[in-house]
């Protein structure tokens, strides 16, 4: 019964879907790719804020890294590449990396191929086309190693690290001995886990980076906020019972679930290794899921306990409500409600019904965020724009 | 009887009250645990699962978050009153 079927690509990833992206290299070409998206609404559409402007070398790094993981993300079966031509990001450098991916894709830039109707006209055939050409592909049976599974918190409340992030955790305790790969990011609310974190690292190399990037996170805490970084425990956060950072940070770590950590890896990196991943990227929901995602994380858990509706691009969102007061005001946005756990419910019922769940959803059926097209396309920049 | 505590880890010395607790309420854990609150004890706080000596660890999600500054009975609020950061000192 926990038999998953995906789309197998070339390069031997595994897809849960099998969307064709529109993307645009830069945020001046948006409009094309909105157009498109009018036209052939079947396609998914990602506009962005990014591809020019920011000339730090981390900056760039990220952008390409970005852009190439999303067009290489297992979920995606085609792409339409919409550039314009003197970006930063412009397709001649973007596409060195990503003629790899064993996918179809097609390129227009609008300052060579006529202009944004022209190429608008252009990409929506291209668009239609590899729809058709994927359109016979078929899902067949894949082994549960192939699967990564992103876990992410956002909008939190006191309850989020007391039911949907436990929840969370005993689903991903569950996938690792599955044999998956779970993976989650956040650094800033890794702050006062280190002697946690440290301890489950699978060797020395690991639990270095572990405390390396910890510590990275808070200094510039500290650095970028001053004396309000002890905000990050707030007396709103102990009036609903957290008494340390430890305690705030444990309740946002737990949804990794207590096995052990065996990779650290870059923002918008994909790990090498099987089991639990760290993540080295910032909590701010959009920028953390695109980093996730850009890792190749097929499907994600997004616990809320104050109702963040946000999705993302090409990667469904199974949201996570820690209340069922929110449960019911977003009934419309939210695929499970943890909130039960305070009314009696045993953690293990609600985790198999979570992981019943999370089987349909690889195997094809729509999250809510899937069906309200809730999706953003927003990443990490860590220098000001030129 | 229906819970009105939650013990997130077996490790735990602590429980997380899933509703306002008045001092003197029964406690409920998992069906297992029953004893009786002797503060108030407000909607996600924490409730000691058992006495706790001054210094010891505070476990909650089987990890220590905290250390004791005083004796905590069980059944007592556990929080900044009682308790201090192991790593940031107050």
């Amino acid at each position: 019964m926990n038999d998953i079927r995906g789309y197998i690509r070339k390069n031997g990833s595994v897809g849960i879907r099998n969307h064709i992206l529109v993307l645009p290299t830069v945020s001046c070409v948006n409009g094309v790719v909105n157009r498109i998206g009018r036209e052939v609404p079947e396609a998914i559409c990602a506009p962005h804020a990014h591809g020019c402007g920011r000339g730090g070398p981390r900056d760039v790094e990220i952008l390409f890294r970005i852009l190439s993981g999303l067009v290489h993300h297992p979920n995606v079966g085609g792409v339409v590449l919409i550039g314009l031509g003197c970006e930063v990001s412009n397709t001649t450098w973007l596409l060195p990396l990503i003629n790899d991916s064993g996918k179809p894709i097609e390129v227009f830039n609008v300052q060579t191929d006529g202009g944004s109707i022209e190429t608008s006209r252009k990409g929506i055939a291209a668009a239609r086309r590899m729809l058709a050409e994927i359109g016979s592909q078929q899902r067949v049976n894949v082994s549960w190693d192939k699967i990564l599974i992103a876990m992410e918190c956002g909008g939190s409340d006191a309850m989020s690290g007391i039911t949907a992030n436990v929840a969370i955790g005993a689903v991903s305790d569950w996938l690792v001995k599955k044999g998956a790969t779970v993976i989650f990011g956040e650094n800033t609310e890794m702050i006062g886990t280190t002697h946690v974190l440290t301890r489950r690292a699978k060797n020395e190399q690991v639990a270095g980076q572990i405390e390396q990037m910890i510590a990275h996170a808070e200094k510039l805490t500290q650095d970028v906020m001053g004396e309000l970084a002890s905000l990050v425990i707030s007396p709103g956060n102990m009036d609903g019972g957290m008494s340390t950072i430890a305690e705030k940070s444990m309740g946002c770590i737990f949804k990794g679930g207590t096995t052990t950590i065996n990779q650290v890896v870059d923002y918008g990196q994909a790990p090498s290794e099987h089991g639990l991943i760290l993540q080295d990227g910032p909590g701010y929901d959009g920028d953390s899921m695109a980093g996730l995602a850009a890792s190749g994380s097929q499907l994600m858990f997004f616990s809320t306990g104050r109702g963040n509706p946000v999705s993302f691009p090409a990667m469904p969102v199974i949201k996570v409500a820690s209340n069922t007061r929110i449960y019911k005001a977003m009934k419309d946005d939210m695929d499970v409600n943890a909130g039960v756990l305070a009314e009696g419910q045993q953690l293990n019922q609600l985790r198999d019904q979570m992981i019943d769940l999370m089987i349909r959803v690889i195997n094809g059926e729509n999250t809510k965020a899937e069906v309200n097209g809730m999706d953003v396309l927003t990443f990490m920049t860590v220098h000001p724009p030129f | 009887m229906k819970n009105n505590a939650l013990i997130i880890h077996p490790r735990d010395n602590v429980a997380v009250a899933l509703t306002a607790l008045t001092s003197g309420s029964m406690v409920t854990t998992n069906g297992i645990e029953a004893f009786t609150t002797l503060d108030e004890i407000p909607i996600s706080h924490k409730i000691a699962l058992r006495n706790i000596s001054i210094g010891e660890e505070i476990i909650k999600y089987g990890e220590t978050v905290a250390v004791s500054t005083q004796m905590i009975k069980k059944g007592q609020w556990v929080h900044t009153h009682n308790l201090e950061s192991k790593r940031w000192k107050k």
